[in-house]
């Protein structure tokens, strides 16, 4: 642990990572949606509303966002608010689906300054990816994809979600992500949104995470990661980034109806710390509020006080636990010690997210199958 | 470097952190972490002065440290913060 991870435990005076989600409104319901997203919001923040909390990005000299949603592109407003945070020295990081990049709007994303843009793709081949991300959408993705390589956008990212039908394709994922030179983007599936249900069945075994540590060291910084992995430092050698549970701390949610939580992954009443339509506004919620008080304040490490792997893995995720119904001062249940497993056998209730945004589900019309 | 006129990056906005300062460089997206306050009012006023060692005893630092904030400078100057004048 280094003297600076100390030191942003205690929080900083404006987060490093913030998640701005635009909308909850999605053309697609993908089955592990951190933000079960789906429908819009009537309580949506206005483009003024949206302007404002842009101004105060950078009056906090906040350098960057990572926009996403839902469907960001969805918004009529969205090149309107990007493009005021650009010029306002907020650069812009989105991500997307990529069903709005056409051939037309990826020329006009590449003539964009401070603006990278992040595709999603959780399979290497439309079987895999579409399991998860629904039908056609990984022709949707590839084809976006092509667009911007066609217009020299440059070096964009493709951000997959790790799961356990995934993770056998890691080279499979580079290789695409070289052939449009475009830079690998792999992250963590948690337990938050949509995942709640579907996490168990989808998350990668022990035998699983040891095969993707050795292949993330391998690869070193070329494949960023958003440092989502570092709980598996605990087996052995540490991963480049941020060893650390940045919620509160370094890290938050701004979401499309202006409430601020902890982490784009813990949509719960239990993390949100405030809305941005409150008095004083965003800075005073990443400032004063009680909720992210507590977080940097001291954490107990709990049952993972006597594992000698504490110093390299800090007791993991906090929505991991919170959406397992686990002691949030304890393993992660992805523990590579097998301490969370252990743990998750005898977990209390599971907590359900504040918001659901999901469609409700197509009723099947003509067909019973009760008869 | 300590005879260099060196200068702040212009694509760098320098954020002051309780630790220090945060750096984030416009051209190639990269944070860096300036990990003491006297080294971000160095460099902040690098361009003051002919050299880094007349910005280093400008700002009072004994000479014996003068070594470690050459160090510091070259890895500023590696990932593009500090640059030459
Ligand atoms: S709760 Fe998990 S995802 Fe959120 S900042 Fe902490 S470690 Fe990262
Ligand atoms: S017991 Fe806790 S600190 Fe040890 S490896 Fe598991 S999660 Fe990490």
């Amino acid at each position: 642990m280094t003297a600076l991870t100390e030191r942003m435990k205690d929080g900083l005076d404006a987060p490093i990572c913030i998640t701005w989600e635009l909308t909850y409104s999605c053309n697609l319901s993908c089955v592990h949606c951190l933000s079960s997203s789906g429908r819009r919001d009537p309580k949506e923040l206005t483009t003024e509303e949206a302007f404002r909390v842009v101004d105060e990005l950078r009056n906090m000299q906040v350098f960057y966002v990572n926009i996403g949603g839902g469907e960001p592109m969805i918004r009529r407003d969205f090149f309107d608010i990007v493009e005021y945070a650009t010029s306002s020295g907020v650069g812009v990081k989105f991500s997307t689906n990529g069903t709005y990049i056409d051939a037309a709007t990826a020329q006009r994303l590449a003539a964009m300054d401070y603006l990278d843009i992040q595709i999603s793709l959780d399979g290497a081949d439309a079987a895999t990816n579409d399991a998860i991300r629904g039908e056609g959408s990984y022709d949707t993705a590839m084809t976006a994809m092509r667009h911007l390589k066609d217009a020299g956008f440059g070096e964009f990212k493709i951000s997959v979600v790790i799961t356990r039908h995934n993770i056998a394709q890691l080279d499979e994922f580079k290789a695409i992500a070289d052939e449009f030179g475009a830079q690998l983007r792999i992250t963590r599936l948690r337990p938050s949104g949509r995942a709640v249900d579907t996490w168990e069945e989808l998350h990668p075994t022990l035998d699983q995470q040891r095969i993707l540590h050795q292949w993330l060291l391998g690869h070193g910084e070329n494949v960023l990661t958003g440092d989502s992995f570092f709980h598996l430092n605990a087996l052995g050698e540490s991963l480049p980034g941020l060893n650390l549970c940045g919620a509160g701390r370094v890290v938050c949610l701004i979401d499309p109806i202006g409430d601020v939580y902890a982490c784009p992954f813990v949509i719960h009443d239990e993390f949100l710390a405030g809305n941005v339509r409150d008095d004083g506004g965003f800075a005073a919620v990443w400032r004063t509020s009680d909720c992210f008080s507590e977080l940097r304040g001291p954490q107990s490490a709990g049952a993972c006080a006597s594992c000698g792997s504490w110093d390299a893995c800090q007791g993991g995720c906090m929505a991991a636990k919170f959406f397992t119904g686990l002691p949030l001062d304890g393993p992660d249940p992805e523990c590579v010690g097998g301490d969370g497993e252990y743990a998750l056998a005898s977990a209390g209730a599971v907590p359900r997210p504040s918001g659901d945004h999901s469609k409700p589900v197509a009723v099947q019309l003509g067909r019973r199958s009760n008869v | 470097m300590l005879d260099s006129p060196l200068k702040l990056h212009p694509s760098v906005a320098l954020r002051p952190e309780p630790f220090g300062a945060l750096a984030y460089h416009y051209d190639n997206r990269r944070l860096i972490f300036l990990k003491h306050p006297t080294i971000v009012d160095v460099v902040k006023d690098l361009e003051q002065h002919p050299d880094l060692q007349s910005t280093l005893s400008a700002h009072g630092i004994d000479e014996q440290q003068w070594d470690n904030y050459d160090k510091a400078i070259c890895s500023l100057i590696e990932s593009d913060v500090v640059v030459a004048r």
